[in-house]
């Protein structure tokens, strides 16, 4: 913990308390004085608007169960009962549902600030790896709160969802069995995705804390990708960064806002309004916008077991990261090549979202075969060769310099 | 001496070591088991009883859909032109040449006779019996449908011919055939 704070309570029943549990000087040290680059830009404001929407996610969620009940027979039905009677329940439902989408706008717009500034190098190897491991813990959360509606969506998405597992040769039926609970989804999978849909988010906070652990020892990258030198380089985060992450998360939540009032259902499908029905699947299921790279590059691949495989690699591989890029610099700024790699990666995964919506025929499957195949090009081919290849423009000498211009450092 | 007691003192401990992280071990295993175990399907679940139905009343070219074990079962009354298309279908074309019919040996071929045979190996060519559940993700095929007039999933794209064989799409297996008995020429009992 770089920059420990030294700061001694004047009060003394403060530092009577402090003196046993040293509370106070960890916020002070950490949350107030902590030494944080100075040149932190608007794309660094993410980790802040996530911490707040997990915070509302939490909060909604709570209330929410005091009005929910986890049955077949009265799922829909209790929440058709929070939308109508429940006192503001349908302002806390849509908030929590607009919340789980704008939780991933965010998540998403945070892990692309990390590949476009390589904020996964060394040292924050260990920060980015929880970061993967709390991008699918919150995919898993996701996925099991869409099924207690109990609507048709809801139904289907938990079927094709549980089925990927049955993809694994010899133990796939019997993981499948044990995650359904029966032969089929039924009132024990609601129950266990109910539990484990409570469980999750409490999980999540206890990543999210190590997640800021980790960035607590190493310390931010910032948009140059060199490291801080001196004090010069640095801003204690309060105030600095306090005002810039709470402006950040009020207009972010401006947005969530516009969307949880005027257009709660826009991003939802009307088939959810229907009841869950285990004998019909509607024409067309597809997954909440979130989960639509990843359905497609599953729907790309003709043979099941390798297309459940592909899709879970393409997360899996995120964690070799840090190893695949040995680039000289971490930012994009200073790569010319890879900033363009950088680009075609973002178009390459919001074409495979597009085509993950689209009924899989025709030039939309070969679409997202390509799209599939440059994902997994960028990450294990284009990356390691630019590493070798690309003539990185001069890095300043330090975080000062680029801000201040060489003549004040 | 003191090697002779020390080595015995050493191999003794090495021996309590290893007997206790053993039962440990198999101790922390038995305690967790429950805990993993709950989640298979439970008594209630398990005693669901076999469902009988009718035939007679299904006439040709007819479909019905009923509910065993909770899964939906396909029962077709096939036209004469399904069954002749199904039989004409040489063995080579076929994705999965394994009948998958759980009244048969696991390595029965997929001829249209081996997906029309109960448990007591009576067949009758006209009722096909099937688990509507797509072998790739668990959807429900839609009935004469998709380039074979078979079944035909919506959700990715998985064609059956008339026999409820896969030709085309990513599901890996024929749909499968549930347990069944005919008890009278045009009843049967599933499961």
């Amino acid at each position: 913990m770089s920059g420990h704070s030294a700061y001694e309570f004047k009060n003394p029943v403060v530092r009577w308390l402090d003196e046993r549990l040293p509370i106070l000087s960890l916020v002070r040290g950490q949350l107030v004085d902590f030494p944080t680059p100075r040149n932190l830009n608007y794309w660094w404001t993410f980790g802040g608007i996530l911490a707040t929407m997990l915070v509302i996610q939490l909060l909604t969620g709570i209330v929410l169960v005091m009005h929910y009940t986890p049955h077949t027979s009265m799922a829909f039905d209790s929440v058709e009962h929070i939308m109508r009677d429940v006192n503001w329940g349908w302002l806390l439902r849509w908030m929590h549902a607009n919340g789980a989408a704008f939780f991933f706008v965010a998540v998403y717009i945070h892990i692309f600030r990390g590949l476009y500034y390589g904020s996964y190098r060394s040292p924050r190897e260990i920060l980015w790896m929880i970061g993967v491991i709390i991008f699918i813990a919150m995919m898993a959360t996701a996925f099991m709160g869409y099924v207690l509606p109990w609507g048709q969506m809801s139904y289907w998405g938990a079927v094709v969802i549980t089925n990927l597992f049955s993809a694994f040769p010899i133990v796939g039926k019997y993981i499948v069995t044990w995650l359904w609970g029966g032969f089929t989804v039924g009132n024990p999978t609601l129950q266990r995705f109910f539990s484990l849909h409570y469980l999750l988010p409490f999980v999540l906070a206890a990543l999210v804390f190590l997640h800021v652990w980790a960035l607590h020892i190493t310390g931010n990258n910032n948009p140059e990708g060199i490291e801080v030198k001196s004090k010069e380089d640095t801003l204690p985060f309060h105030p600095y960064y306090t005002m810039k992450d709470l402006f950040a998360i009020v207009v972010f939540l401006l947005v969530y806002a516009g969307f949880v009032f005027y257009s709660p259902w826009y991003l939802g499908h009307h088939i959810n309004f229907e009841h869950a029905n285990p004998l019909s699947t509607p024409a067309h299921i597809v997954p909440e916008w979130y989960f639509l790279p990843f359905y497609a590059m599953l729907r790309a691949i003709p043979n099941k077991l390798a297309g459940v495989l592909v899709m879970f690699s393409s997360l899996i591989i995120l964690f070799f990261l840090p190893w695949l890029d040995r680039a000289r610099a971490k930012s994009a700024r200073y790569r010319p090549l890879y900033r363009q790699f950088f680009w075609l990666l973002v178009i390459v995964c919001l074409t495979l979202g597009i085509a993950g919506a689209q009924p899989a025929e025709g030039s939309w499957l070969l679409v997202a075969r390509l799209a599939t195949a440059w994902y997994f090009i960028h990450f294990l081919v284009i990356l390691p060769v630019l590493s070798f290849i690309e003539k990185p423009r001069d890095l300043p000498a330090s975080i000062s310099e680029a801000v201040l211009g060489k003549d004040k450092a | 001496m003191t090697t002779t007691v020390d080595n015995a003192d050493v191999s003794r401990r090495d021996f309590l070591y290893i007997a206790t992280g053993a039962v440990g071990t198999v101790g922390t295993a038995l305690a967790i088991w429950p805990f993993v175990d709950q989640m298979n399907p439970d008594a209630s679940v398990l005693a669901l009883a076999s469902t009988e139905f009718d035939l007679a009343p299904l006439e040709e070219g007819q479909s019905v859909t009923i509910k065993w074990r909770g899964k939906p079962v396909f029962i077709r009354h096939r036209t004469k032109k399904e069954i002749e298309k199904a039989k004409k279908t040489p063995l080579s074309d076929l994705k999965d040449p394994i009948a998958r019919n759980l009244n048969l040996p696991a390595d029965a071929k997929a001829t249209d006779e081996n997906r029309v045979k109960d448990g007591a190996g009576k067949v009758n060519e006209k009722y096909l019996v099937q688990i509507g559940i797509c072998t790739h993700l668990g959807c429900v095929p839609l009935g004469e449908a998709g380039e074979y007039k078979g079944w035909f999933c919506p959700c990715h794209g998985s064609v059956y011919d008339t026999a409820g064989r896969i030709r085309k799409g990513p599901a890996p297996r024929n749909l499968d055939i549930p347990p069944y008995k005919y008890t009278t020429d045009t009843q049967i009992v599933i499961g």
